[in-house]
């Protein structure tokens, strides 16, 4: 009986197995297909269409994606206001991260503590509990504004103005840096101690060891953390939600782009739009991913 | 992908950090620096579980944790509810969440031992496909697959919420496990297929079991993403007696406008304790797993 199962090993020709990994892998085939490639055709089809879930879809062509950038002053704000929360929440928190995770890394007391503190505000993300908890902390008579009287500042209704709403909610995405904190810190253990000391030895200075030891063996990573952070703050949404009562107000400086989405194809039930509309940001964090990648080979180091 | 490379940083027990230790007077500043950092990160989450305590005029005028007037009917009078009891809530938020908990770790395990351990043909194809559909923005299928369940009936009940994680859509948890089971020796499926085991077999008494540790940390994600999630909840449920425990709190902030923030605070408080149990339970194993594969939470 045993010699019909040949051995994996020792250059032998494997036998395939396709009937039985048919049967594993069913389920995600299915699933891919059902949930996830399928709905994609078929979203790149209503991109062209207008479709308000009633009746038959009508095709329009290219229509829906002249109107996001000829005639809707709203999507546009919405890509301004996305724009500004990746490109300024996204280094912002990577920089927090990697400062803190460079502390940390110097073998502190009580390391387990602060890496579990700093890194609970991440594991709420998105939630509305704490979303609810931000707008009770940055409204008007909010706990900032409570702390700010203590030192003679009267604040303003920081979620109420409109700029500096947008603020507020980078605010809470940077307060989240603790996920980012600790796979730096993880990499950083990853960086053999004997580099640090034979650098000693040559004289190199502290900012010196930091920008030729670190940065370079750690750019796997940052590159990791970079795109990682990127895909996710372009979809953000729950806060924005809750903070702006769905509006995306005031004045529309929190209408994130995935909210804007969300009020066209589930409150205007304007599907065709909206599709296009997702189809736009594939394209967009595309092209943003796209561009890290491409810039990466110029400050990645990979190591042998 | 850069995801493969970090999971060489698992499992490092060895706490030896990479650089020197400072001096005294320096490590007690780095010390100083931490504790004010810390303070920043948890003050928020600290006053408002001391806020839900507090009557609703004291929460606005100061910001001090011990409350004056202790004031535990805000959890009374927000457990009620506005329409609906609160607890409505939390049992459909943990239904669903359980039932995406069975569907990952069933359809994710048999997909990843299909891709670790079985010769097939197309098998680069099909793994470079799972790979890409990581990085998909959820968006984009969004819109259809509301038109598809809604075809077929289902929006306004729990099925879009938890039967697509049956169908292995998290590639996520697939990517973690085949990652796991290429660490698992090789020998003891040789073994055991020697000995006659079909595939189904080996997977289901040598790799499932081995498993463990990987299937842990897609239970507690699984649960806690499902849990936290408020986009499709919004977009799928509208009957009040289906609301889960986002769209309870969202409810509340509507309906009582700024003036009854003490029984608001008490949920939202509340409503953070199931995922905080679970870190504190399993700190170590989700601090890990977000090291090594970049899970956040």
């Amino acid at each position: 009986m045993a010699v019909a199962f040949p051995a994996l090993r020792g250059g032998r020709r494997t036998r395939y197995q396709n009937g039985w990994a048919l049967l594993f892998l069913a389920p995600w085939l299915i699933g891919f297909l059902a949930f996830t490639a399928g709905p994609m055709l078929m979203s790149l089809y209503l991109a062209f269409t207008k479709y308000d879930l009633l009746t038959a879809p009508k095709w329009i062509g290219w229509g829906n994606f002249g109107r996001m950038f000829g005639e809707d002053p709203l999507f546009l704000q919405s890509l301004k206001v996305t724009a500004i929360y990746v490109f300024v929440g996204t280094p912002l928190s990577l920089c927090f991260a990697l400062a803190v995770a460079v502390v940390l890394n110097r073998g502190l007391r009580g390391l387990d503590f602060y890496r579990s503190a700093i890194y609970l505000p991440s594991l709420f993300g998105g939630s509305v509990a704490i979303a609810v908890l931000w707008r009770k902390v940055f409204n008007g008579d909010g706990l900032v504004n409570q702390l700010l009287a203590l030192v003679g500042i009267h604040g303003p209704s920081w979620i109420s103005e409109p700029h500096t709403a947008l603020g507020t909610l980078i605010a809470l995405e940077v307060w989240q840096f603790g996920a980012p904190m600790v796979i730096f810190l993880a990499g950083l253990r990853q960086i053999p101690r004997e580099f640090y000391e034979a650098a000693q030895v040559d004289g190199a200075g502290k900012a010196r060891q930091f920008w030729s030891i670190t940065m370079p063996l750690l750019s796997p990573i940052l590159f990791f953390n970079l795109t990682l952070q990127l895909i996710r703050s372009f979809q953000a949404f729950a806060p924005a939600f809750i903070i702006s009562d769905g509006s995306g107000g005031p004045a529309d400086s929190t209408l994130f782009y995935s909210l804007y989405l969300y009020q066209e194809g589930f409150v205007n039930f304007d599907m065709g739009y909206a599709a296009a509309m997702a189809w736009m940001l594939v394209l967009l964090a595309g092209a943003v991913v796209a561009v890290n990648f491409f810039f990466a080979k110029f400050w990645v180091h990979y190591g042998d | 992908m850069a995801t493969e490379r970090l999971t060489a940083i698992r499992d490092d027990a060895d706490t030896r950090p990479a650089t020197r230790r400072w001096a005294p007077s320096r490590r007690l500043l780095a010390h100083l620096g931490l504790i004010v950092v810390t303070l920043v990160m948890l003050y928020p989450l600290v006053w408002m579980v001391a806020s839900s305590f507090k009557p609703t005029d004291e929460i606005f005028s100061q910001p001090g944790l011990i409350p004056r007037h202790f004031e535990p009917s805000n959890y009374a009078q927000g457990w009620k509810g506005v329409s609906t009891a609160f607890s409505i809530f939390i049992e459909n938020s943990l239904f669903i969440s359980v039932l995406a908990i069975i569907g990952n770790v069933i359809s994710c395990s048999l997909a990843a031992f299909a891709f670790a351990r079985l010769h097939f043909i197309g098998r680069r194809i099909a793994y470079a496909t799972m790979l890409v559909t990581l990085m998909l923005p959820t968006h984009v299928t969004l819109v259809p697959q509301y038109i598809l369940f809604n075809k077929l009936g289902w929006v306004n009940t729990f099925y879009p919420l938890f039967v697509p994680h049956f169908f292995a859509v998290d590639a996520f948890f697939v990517l973690l496990m085949v990652q796991f089971i290429r660490s698992l020796p090789r020998e003891l499926d040789e073994a055991a297929r020697l000995d006659g085991c079909s595939p189904w077999k080996i997977y289901r008494y040598i790799v499932f079991p081995l498993l463990r540790p990987a299937l842990v940390t897609t239970i507690i994600f699984t649960f806690i993403w499902t849990y936290n999630d408020f986009f499709k909840q919004l977009i799928y449920l509208n009957d009040v007696q289906l609301f889960t425990v986002p769209l309870g709190l969202r409810q509340f902030l509507d309906s009582t406008g700024d003036s009854s923030w003490g029984p608001m605070l008490a949920m939202s408080t509340l409503a953070l304790v199931p995922p905080l149990v679970l870190f504190v339970t399993f700190q170590r194993k989700i601090v890990d797993g977000v090291a090594t594969s970049g899970l956040k939470g």
